[in-house]
């Protein structure tokens, strides 16, 4: 007891912890929200104290409690404090309380930005990984704006962990910031082949969220999907590719072309279900893009269909399902592959599983035939009458109808059974919010066949005098059928009846008795639940029947008694609907009634006056008048002309055709017309907008009646005379005959036959809603299932329907399915409805489907395009100091060092003497070096400098001439593919006796591989370069400079030396030249790195070992401290005898480490490689940190980030191995022996006349080590080198012409080696002729 | 993209939410119940996707779920993400939570929701498929794990070093905010966490 007291004294004195709050919620089930609210308090005391664990103790517990529903936005200002903590673990509870509670647009956020971006710039890689986490569930576009550059930082960290979630970050950046996208895209391309698959897969994915909503922006990636696709085994990222490849396909068949082949190997290779599901998804997309012309076209979807199958005969409701979706894809472009399987669809009809019987629904449709239409419907209806839940039934609905309806109805054969259906639909309880589709539905086939308006309009009849007892029944089972208790069931029989009365109204001439249909109308428009639009259509359609009374025969209910009464009837009941809180009602009974009372006031003076002519004539009248117009025709003009109102067949009206109205000349729609109003009439737009909008669907936009073109309304006049009417009355009957679109007259006569042909339903009595006289379907399936017994019987009356229809298919355009034994009873109108004048009803706009606000909108955006100057990150300016801190951290500092460069440029175009003044000033800054070659070494670092800006220029943004080449290179990639076995073929036959030709076009008759595809498009635009650098000759400056640029592409700053041409004591002696093989890697303030590749050995399965030399020189003037080299492994790429395994399987890179570095001092760091892929030249990435230690002032981290190229040459056997070997007898062997297939030419110029063949020689041996010189013969000489793998290169040099150029022709047995180490060459070499 | 990770038990009751689209509280709490009652009322060997949940996307979205005995793990996803893909990452996911709390079960969720929350950080990072390895899944948790007891630790040593400076002589108030420093309250439930669960478990399951 005192226990329990002493601790009920500590729980008070301390706080909750989560799972106290936790607890305490358990244990307070009965008052639970009194609880919470307890403890809300608790913590909001909490908050207010100091102490941030206290804070971010009551976060957590407010985090707990947002997840069960309390808003704690109130809290957001402690949330961020607790952010701010430097401690991880609050950290880490700020920023998860802001992931669950702040979304992009808190205005808080305004605060964190800066905290934020400390967070990122943390040295602890979990620090940033807690903001990035966060931060990708809150950021909004001032956010994004002001982070982007920080987070692109990030996307180059050296921790494949950051450099994952960076990417990651980047989509939703683009998202929030779309100006983003365009200078971030390199970088985030490139991620694309970062060592570490982690990273890559998020590349992927981010590149394929964005290419699903704008696939034609990223065509361009095309080929490094497909190599990557090719290559990697991470399902992950295949199936993300793959996906991405179902988007892009659509935009270029000749991708898909080039898909099938892998993707179909995949789908027989991979046992791994997704993927598989994947792979067929993607190779229908394709067969879908390409329609035809696929030699193995057919067999490709047989594969599919046939994995599918598989798919969905497994007991795995997963795989069935996924495999019904797919086979729903199939089924649009190829029907009659998946009719194949009707059986097991059909099966999974009847499923237990609702996702799955959803599935096969969107199968049926391909299923269905003229003769199974009726069975399958049966079916549907039967689950409608099972199904629970009305998202099911809603879709069973849909896709009744959508089964029925497809192809303007081509596969029913009976329409009564179709009106039937429908009907029986409408009594389904809870008809949900399809009920607009059926009165659709009911409109258009009772406007499209005309046959069945008939029986429909007996049909609607029969509903309109069941009326109140549908509406009420309907809501009489949700509670007691009060006003409010009918509501949603009642307003979908509403639509129905919106139907139902347009029907019966405008076709009253079947009505078999008109007059009871008007009251039922009077009784039912009158129904509480009734929403406006249905009962104006209900007001308005009474006087459509009034009118048709009217025109009635006397005999046949005409009579003017009849009318005298209807007549009273409207006038006493209109008012109520002039009454009605609906304006559109309103109007419109209001109309309705002056029109009844005009008229009735009308008849009566007539009558009076007819009375006061005599009585004699009216006897006459009535024998002459018998079937004329109307009852009192002659004796009452009025009657005549308010028939006249409602005269004229209704022709359907294009979807479009509302759009296309075009704008008559000189008609200002913008302009007011009037002043403008005061108070605007939105309320009567909205009604018109409901009004005209219920009935869009089917296949034509069905307004309600009045929007109907009424066919050649004439205003009958007053004084007409009976022959002019009948004159006029005959010309429009012969322009109604000669109009295509009026259907009446000729298809009337069809009706009169089949009219005959079609059987009367007896009337059912047995329906769940006791309406007499309304059909069941089931009566016609029945019958058809009796007809097919007598077909032999009815095939006769069929061929005589046939011969009077044919004309009018043939107009219609419907193809008469022959095949299907079974002919349809009725005929249907197919026409694409009235569109105004001129207008083509086939041109439709696409448009945008996404919604307006989905931000992808924003980002449709040319990648290709090269960037423009002002299309940069925007930085945050107030670190500009971080340049000194923060070291080689990319974009913030690169701002300095572009600058820097732009400096430098002005002062190099000034001449050569700046050129040495510089080059004197930057010699003062090297003070401290002690390599003799001072002079020639700056130039070498000059140009790097500039070269430097050039990379970060790069990683920013493409250069101009990279980007242009985009699309060409996708073309050219794909091109290829298609020619490729052509080629191939040709290529064995001329294979040896190819021309010589220009190195320059070189570019498209290389069949071995993608990549080096696009090695000969970079050595064309190379070579136009180095043609563009001559031009500029002497001061050849800029023109080196750009090459220069243009050389980080593939060989960032290594292959581009000194261009410095031939200084005069150098001239003599290789080893002069040896310097040219010291490769320069980056540099800095502080450090000087270069790079030489020192020979190779050949290790198991065709890898080999490079062996290289870092020398790091030390020129600053402080003393540099743990320097470590790291390099990021590529696949093909890998460290040999790197410090430990561990580590890279811990996905860090490897590492090479120095202790310390005097100033001054230079040291060298020696390692090897092992290639795997020894033809040609490999890219690694490399990061050297180190620290600077400034005594005093302190030390700083530093980073200096690199490309390291293993060139073609380093793959070379060493001269003292291979030179020993070849003589000049082996050597005239082995070019005899025909070994060496492949034959590749080089011409270099030399702008410089003072260099002899022998320097030329020796200038070439020593920048590309490996080359031995086995004879010179006057100005010819050979050359032989050979691969770590045994391919042998042999080169002939000559020499001609002053100045000296240089020809270079090599055999090898290995292609790729050959392009490749001559590009080297040219790279190499072509600085120091020119 | 994945639009939300929910997780409940049998009776509806979340049991971690992740949004990452934003909703209103209110609207969450909807979604939660819509997609429970999409859920639960569906056999357990029916497929694991479902289409129709109302609130949340719309008809490109589905939901991807699994039943673990008790819990319920539903994503909502879009046309962009595989869907045995997802059903994987759900298998991950789990795997991941019983491997850090041992024989993961609901009552673990229940007191360690912040915990779930940065597992799942490790996997789904702004909707987006982050990490599918569980090997490294795991190390990096362990490692912030480490970063957080080895903070927890410097905690204690300035807390008391802070009772030494302070004194006896230092106002209470002062000494009783020192005291939480040392997060006692968290040792004093240690002590007994043990027993506790099992305790609860007995009862209550």
């Amino acid at each position: 007891m005192a226990l329990r007291k002493v601790k009920g004294n500590l729980e008070r004195m301390f706080d909750k912890n989560l799972t106290d709050l936790v607890r305490g919620i358990r244990n307070n089930k009965d008052n639970e929200a009194k609880y919470i609210a307890q403890c809300i308090e608790e913590i909001k005391l909490e908050l207010r104290q100091d102490n941030i664990s206290v804070k971010s103790n009551a976060v957590a517990k407010l985090t707990y409690l947002q997840m069960l529903g309390y808003d704690i936005s109130w809290a957001g200002f402690n949330i961020i404090e607790v952010m701010s903590s430097p401690k991880f673990t609050h950290k880490r509870i700020g920023y998860l309380a802001a992931s669950q509670s702040f979304h992009q647009d808190t205005e808080l956020l305004m605060l964190t930005t800066n905290m934020i971006r400390k967070d990122l710039n943390s040295q602890g890689q979990y620090d940033a990984g807690v903001a990035l986490s966060g931060l990708a569930c809150f950021i909004g576009p001032d956010l994004a704006r002001d982070l982007a550059n920080d987070i692109m930082t990030l996307l180059a960290s050296t921790k494949p962990y950051l450099r994952k979630k960076a990417v990651l970050m980047m989509y939703k950046v683009f998202l929030r910031f779309p100006e983003a996208l365009r200078p971030a895209f390199p970088r985030l391309r490139e991620k694309l082949e970062d060592p570490d698959s982690g990273v890559q897969s998020a590349a992927v994915n981010v590149v394929c969220e964005l290419a699903r909503k704008n696939p034609k922006n990223y065509l361009s990636l095309a080929p490094v999907f497909f190599k990557l696709m090719t290559t990697s085994t991470n399902n992950w990222m295949l199936i993300k590719i793959i996906k991405l490849f179902g988007a892009l396909t659509p935009l270029e068949p000749r991708l898909g072309k080039k898909l099938i082949e892998p993707l179909t190997n995949l789908i027989h290779s991979t046992s791994a279900m997704s993927l598989l599901y994947e792979c067929i998804n993607t190779v229908i997309a394709v067969l879908i893009s390409i329609s035809s012309g696929m030699p193995n076209h057919s067999a490709s979807i047989q594969l599919c269909v046939q994995k599918l199958r598989i798919l969905i005969e497994d007991t795995d409701q997963n795989l069935k399902y996924l495999g019904l979706l797919a086979m729903s894809k199939i089924l649009r472009t190829h029907p009659k592959s998946v009719q194949a399987h009707k059986d097991l669809i059909l099966q999974c009809l009847d499923d237990k599983d609702e996702s799955i019987r959803l599935r096969a629904l969107d199968l049926l449709y391909g299923m269905v035939s003229k003769k199974t239409l009726m069975e399958i419907v049966k079916r549907l209806m039967v689950h409608m009458d099972k199904a629970e839940g009305t998202s099911y039934r809603d879709e069973l609905l849909s896709k009744i109808v959508q089964i029925c309806s497809q192809g303007n109805y081509q596969y029913i054969t009976n329409f009564e059974w179709y009106v039937s259906v429908l009907v029986e639909l409408t009594r389904v309880e809870a008809l949900g919010r399809q009920g607009s589709l059926v009165a659709g539905q009911l409109l258009d086939v009772g406007i499209r066949v005309a046959a069945i308006r008939p029986f429909a309009t007996r049909q609607m009849a029969l509903l309109l005098d069941n009326a109140h007892f549908l509406a009420s029944g309907a809501g009489g089972s949700s509670g007691d059928g009060t006003t409010t208790g009918c509501g949603a069931l009642a307003s979908s029989v509403a639509e129905v009846l919106h139907a139902a009365a347009w029907i019966c109204g405008e076709f009253s001439q079947h009505l078999p008795s008109p007059v009871s249909t008007l009251e039922a109308m009077l009784r039912g428009g009158r129904l509480p639940s009734l929403p406006g639009h249905t009962q104006a259509v209900f007001v308005h359609n009474v006087l459509k029947l009034f009118a048709a009374v009217m025109a009635r025969p006397k005999n046949e209910g005409g009579d003017p008694e009849t009318i005298d009464k209807l007549s009273d009837l409207l006038l006493e009941k209109l008012p109520y609907f002039a009454s009605s809180g609906d304006l559109e009602v309103q109007e419109r009974a209001s109309s309705a009634l002056q029109i009844v009372k005009l008229l009735a006031q009308k008849r009566k003076r007539h009558r009076e006056k007819g009375k006061k002519v005599g009585g004699l004539l009216d006897g006459m009248g009535e024998e002459t008048l018998g079937e004329g117009e109307g009852s009192g025709g002659e004796e009452d003009p009025y009657t005549a002309e308010f028939i006249a109102l409602f005269r004229g067949e209704l022709n359907p009206v294009a979807p479009k055709a509302q759009k296309k109205v075009q704008v008559p000349d000189g008609l200002d729609l913008d302009a007011w017309i009037n002043d403008p109003p005061s108070e605007s009439s939105e309320s009567e737009e909205e009604v018109g907008e409901n009004l005209f909008g219920t009935s869009e669907r089917g296949g034509l936009k069905l307004f309600a009646s009045e929007l109907y073109v009424r066919g050649s309304h004439h205003p009958v006049s007053q004084n007409l005379s009976e022959e002019e009417m009948q004159k006029r009355r005959e010309a429009r009957r012969l322009e109604l005959a000669n109009n295509p679109h009026y259907l009446k007259g000729s298809s009337k006569k069809v009706n009169d036959n089949s009219v005959a042909d079609i059987p009367v339903a007896p009337i059912e009595l047995t329906t769940p809603l006791h309406i007499a006289g309304l059909v069941s379907s089931d009566k016609y399936l029945d019958l058809d299932r009796k007809k097919s017994s007598r077909k032999g019987r009815e095939k006769k009356v069929k061929g005589r329907k046939k011969g009077k229809r044919s004309s009018r298919e043939v107009n219609n355009g419907v193809s008469a399915s022959d095949d299907d034994e079974v002919s349809p009873m009725h005929v249907v109108n197919t026409d694409i409805g009235e569109m105004p004048e001129g207008v083509e009803p086939s041109e439709g706009e696409e448009e945008d489907s996404r919604p307006s606000d989905d931000p992808h909108r924003a980002l449709d955006i040319n990648l290709d395009e090269p960037l423009r100057d002002e299309e940069k990150l925007p930085v945050a300016k107030h670190r500009a100091g971080a340049e000194e801190e923060g070291g080689g951290e990319g974009v913030l500092v690169e701002d300095g060092e572009v600058q820097e460069a732009v400096e430098e440029e002005g002062v190099k175009k000034k001449g050569k003497k700046s050129k040495k003044k510089k080059a004197n000033k930057e010699a003062e800054r090297e003070d401290g070096r002690k390599r003799k070659k001072g002079r020639k070494k700056e130039k070498v670092e000059g140009d790097a400098e500039r070269l430097d800006v050039g990379v970060i220029k790069d990683s920013i943004g493409e250069p101009a001439p990279e980007s242009n080449k985009a699309s060409e290179d996708i073309d050219m990639w794909l091109i290829r593919s298609e020619q490729l076995e052509v080629e191939g073929e040709v290529k064995k036959v001329v294979s040896g006796g190819k021309k010589r030709g220009k190195h320059k076009g070189g570019g498209g008759d290389d069949p071995s591989s993608s990549s080096a595809n696009k090695e000969a498009t970079q050595k064309r635009r190379r070579s136009k370069r180095k043609e563009g650098a001559g031009e500029v000759g002497g001061g050849g400056d800029e023109g080196s400079k750009v090459s220069s640029k243009e050389g980080y592409e593939e060989a960032a700053g290594i292959s581009t030396p000194s261009k410095e041409a031939v200084s005069e004591d150098a001239a003599d002696g290789g080893e002069e030249w040896k310097l040219c093989r010291m490769r320069k890697l980056a540099e800095d303030k502080a450090l000087l790195l270069t790079c030489e590749w020192r020979g190779s050995s050949i290790l198991e399965q065709g890898a080999i070992a490079v062996n290289a030399g870092v020398v790091l020189v030390n020129r600053g003037a402080w003393p540099l401290r743990r320097l470590d080299l790291n390099l990021s492994e590529s696949p093909s790429v890998k460290q040999l005898n790197g410090p430990s395994t561990m580590d890279s399987l811990m996905g860090e890179a490897t590492g090479l480490q120095v202790q310390l570095l005097p100033p001054g001092a230079s040291t060298e760091i020696a390692f090897s490689l092992t290639v795997s892929e020894p033809t040609s030249p490999h890219k690694l990435r490399a990061t050297l940190t180190y620290i600077l230690d400034q005594g005093d002032a302190g030390s700083s981290h530093e980073k200096l980030d690199m490309w390291l190229v293993v060139p073609c040459s380093a793959y070379l056997l060493g001269p003292s191995i291979v030179g020993g070997q070849m003589s000049e007898g082996s050597f005239a062997d082995l070019l005899s022996s025909g070994d060496l297939g492949h034959r590749r030419s080089l011409s270099l110029a030399s702008s410089t006349v003072h260099m002899t063949f022998s320097q030329v020689l020796k200038m070439l041996c020593a920048c590309v080590g490996g080359l031995t010189l086995v004879e010179q013969v006057g100005d010819s000489a050979s050359l032989y080198a050979r691969s770590a793998i045994g391919h042998h290169v042999c080169m002939l040099a000559k020499a001609s012409g002053q100045p000296v150029v240089l020809n270079l022709d090599a055999k090898s047995d290995c292609d790729a080696l050959l392009v490749h180490l001559l590009e080297e060459l040219r790279t190499t070499l072509s600085p120091h002729l020119s | 993209m994945i639009k939300a990770i929910l997780v409940f038990n049998n009776h509806g009751k979340p049991r971690l939410s992740k949004f990452y689209q934003y909703f209103t509280e209110d609207m969450q709490q909807q979604i939660i119940k819509e997609t429970f009652q999409l859920v639960s009322k569906r056999d357990d060997n029916v497929c694991n996707f479902l289409e129709g949940g109302s609130l949340i996307g719309g008809s490109d979205y589905k939901l991807i779920y699994r039943h673990y005995a008790t819990l319920y793990f539903v994503f909502c996803v879009d046309s962009s993400e595989s869907e045995l893909g997802i059903l994987d990452l759900i298998q991950v996911f789990v795997e991941t939570l019983d491997k850090c709390f041992e024989n993961v079960c609901e009552l673990d969720l229940i007191f360690h929701v912040d915990k779930v929350h940065y597992i799942l950080n490790e996997l789904v990072m702004g909707g987006m498929v982050l990490e599918t390895n569980m090997t490294e899944i795991l190390t990096r948790i362990e490692e912030q794990n480490k970063l957080e007891k080895q903070e927890d630790s410097v905690v204690h040593f300035n807390a008391s070093s802070n009772i030494i400076v302070a004194g006896l002589a230092a106002a209470p108030a002062r000494a009783v905010s020192a005291v939480k420093n040392m997060n006692i309250p968290q040792q004093i439930k240690d002590m007994k966490l043990p027993d506790l669960p099992q305790a609860i478990k007995d009862l209550k399951f």
